[in-house]
């Protein structure tokens, strides 16, 4: 069996904790994600996944319980050291809203690397074109957000979330804002990048029909996961 | 992407310029405050300039006088009886007592740069039949032009002070109905008389001054006023013009004269300048704050309109103080922008004003006083400005939930 690069044990999430109202939204949540994977979470709306999801990108903390990446538990690390990893190891593709508009489709992709570098340089761009090139956006590197099709804007974001080289990508709903077509294009071209570089994707999606061509479906109804829980041996 | 400028500043820019709008406005509006500090701060500081200079070359920084003669009721009688009131004693024209020991004093002192002794009085300038009153003034030239400068002011002649030579200010000339050359008679209060040539007419650009002033040798002084051998006045020059009043009154501690500066002497303008410098400051800091509060407004805007973008930026890995220096920076550049602008509009306005705005003798208002150090200390406030007034959107900008912020 692969090595784990997410692992949770006893997950739980509660928002306004000690009020009156308090609500927890995970239950103790136990799952791993294995290296390599390609994986589906799917549940129905408000049962837990964009939280769940927001919690192994490490954009958020649980309540209680224990979170590793990579083998490393992350209970422990401060702002600073979350913000880092999370710069790392992982990468992110949200479903709305995916580039920065004040900057172009290959400043876009190239932002993490700056952000990590402290600065532009010839290899972050030559970096930044040749994803941009394997997303077949090469003749639109120079333009704005804004002049781009949704589809096109997601698979920006895709080169994007590659540019770090992270060992897991998280997609909250990817395809969820694209025509048919659009969203098989951007489905196949996650696929073809876990397969061509190893890289873990997770992707929050209600498109069954895309998740069944997962690897592994986990899914999550009322803040528990009801299946695919563990990989399969 | 510019390759070698880091990260916040990238970021800052590309955010000013991707909301060129609000940018605009507010630069702008930046613009204008500034240009008005930049304007009222030279013109204020040239019109000063201007008084002083006008001040400062038309009578000595300071001016040793006898002291105040006080009437000394006689005590210790037996049966003394003592006045409800003691009356004071009419002033006469007297010579500085001892004013050649004086005088070599005020030439030792290391403050002092210039000494000149003079004195003056009142007499009658009668040509034909019209007469004036004048106020006469006995001075050494080689000494005194050195502290009023006469010939700034001559019109018409020249500074040419033998014993039998006199300069008159325009008005008198106009009244008496005398050129250069003319010759008026001068009758002094002492009853001696003098006829004396006109060598030289000046205009001091006040009618009082140039309706009484009359200047003659120092010896045609002293015999016409009756007091050979006396000096009224001892005029000096200090190298430090602010700091007149304190030599002075350092001087007539230890010396039995009345010392008064420039300073004192023009206390009302002086009250004057404070009451513009403190109303300029006002103005300053309504300004500043209205800039500070117009860059704050925006920021807050760009902030929730950007929190999206702030999210993304969170989850790619950026730090919670790069978001900070990115808001920070964007304020600071907002400032520093508005300020150059500013300091180009004022500048061309100062310069504009100095042209078209003159005085009735056609003579400039203020001296175009263009000084590098107010556009630098302009250009330092407004970005500090820019930068305290970013702070609060900054800070809340980088206390952004990641997960609050990319969900809008």
């Amino acid at each position: 069996m692969a090595e784990a690069i997410v692992r949770l044990e006893q997950v739980c999430k509660a928002y306004n904790v000690g009020e009156p109202n308090e609500t927890e939204v995970l239950h103790a949540i136990d799952l791993e994600l294995e290296a390599g994977g390609f994986l589906a979470l799917v549940g129905p709306s408000g049962s837990g996944k964009s939280t769940l999801l927001n919690i192994i990108g490490l954009l958020d903390r649980p309540t209680s319980g224990s979170l590793s990446i990579a083998g490393e538990p992350t209970s422990r690390l401060d702002d600073a050291e979350i913000t880092h990893l999370r710069g790392h190891e992982i990468g992110f593709v949200f479903q709305s809203h995916m580039l920065i508009s004040a900057f172009t489709a290959c400043e876009n992709v190239m932002m993490p690397m700056v952000v990590a570098n402290g600065r532009a340089s010839a290899a972050i761009e030559q970096r930044a074109l040749d994803l941009l090139d394997r997303v077949g956006l090469t003749p639109v590197a120079n333009n704005r957000a804004l002049n781009m099709s949704g589809g096109q804007q997601q698979r920006v974001a895709i080169a994007r979330a590659l540019a770090m080289r992270p060992r897991l990508i998280l997609a909250d709903e990817p395809t969820g804002n694209l025509d048919t077509q659009s969203a098989e294009g951007v489905f196949q071209l996650m696929r073809d990048e876990n397969l061509a570089s190893g890289t873990t994707f997770l992707i929050v999606t209600h498109n069954m029909a895309l998740a069944t061509r997962c690897d592994r479906i986990i899914e999550v109804v009322d803040g528990r996961i009801t299946q695919g829980q563990r990989p399969q041996g | 992407m510019i390759r070698w400028m880091p990260f916040v500043w990238t970021g800052a820019l590309r955010f000013l310029a991707d909301g060129r709008l609000q940018t605009g406005f507010i630069v702008g509006g930046i613009t204008i405050g500034v240009a008005v500090i930049v304007f009222m701060s030279a013109m204020l500081a040239g019109l000063e300039a201007n008084f002083i200079r006008r001040v400062l070359t038309s009578q000595p920084q300071i001016q040793l006088l006898p002291p105040d003669q006080v009437a000394r009721p006689l005590r210790g009688a037996s049966r003394e009886i003592e006045d409800a009131l003691v009356q004071r004693p009419s002033q006469r024209v007297l010579s500085i007592d001892q004013w050649q020991m004086i005088a070599r004093r005020m030439e030792a002192l290391p403050e002092v740069t210039v000494v000149a002794i003079s004195m003056s009085g009142a007499a009658l300038a009668v040509r034909g039949s019209a007469s004036r009153s004048v106020s006469v003034l006995g001075i050494e030239p080689e000494t005194y032009l050195r502290i009023v400068r006469l010939p700034d002011y001559l019109v018409a002649g020249r500074i040419r002070l033998t014993s039998d030579d006199i300069v008159v200010g325009t008005e008198l000339a106009a009244d008496l109905g005398a050129v250069v050359g003319d010759k008026l008679l001068l009758n002094g209060a002492s009853g001696s008389s003098r006829v004396l040539t006109i060598s030289g007419i000046v205009d001091f650009g006040n009618k009082g001054a140039n309706l009484r002033n009359t200047y003659v040798a120092l010896r045609t002084a002293q015999s016409l006023l009756g007091m050979i051998g006396g000096v009224t006045e001892i005029g000096l020059s200090v190298g430090d013009i602010y700091a007149a009043e304190t030599i002075a009154r350092q001087i007539q501690a230890s010396n039995a004269v009345q010392a008064d500066s420039w300073i004192k002497t023009n206390a009302q303008f002086f009250t004057a300048v404070q009451a513009q410098k403190n109303t300029n400051l006002l103005i300053r800091l309504f300004v500043g704050l209205s800039v500070a509060f117009g860059i704050a407004a925006v920021l807050v805007v760009s902030v929730i309109q950007r929190s999206k973008d702030i999210g993304i930026l969170r989850a790619m890995g950026t730090t919670r103080t790069q978001i900070l220096k990115l808001f920070l920076l964007q304020g600071g550049l907002l400032g520093f922008a508005g300020s150059l602008t500013g300091s180009t509009f004022g500048a061309l306005a100062l310069v504009y004003w100095h042209q078209t705005t003159r005085q009735a003798d056609g003579s400039e208002l203020f001296p175009l006083i263009i000084e590098p150090q107010l556009f630098v200390t302009t250009a330092l406030l407004a970005t500090l400005t820019g930068v305290v007034a970013a702070m609060a959107p900054a800070l809340r900008a980088s206390r952004l939930d990641p997960v609050e912020a990319i969900r809008g």
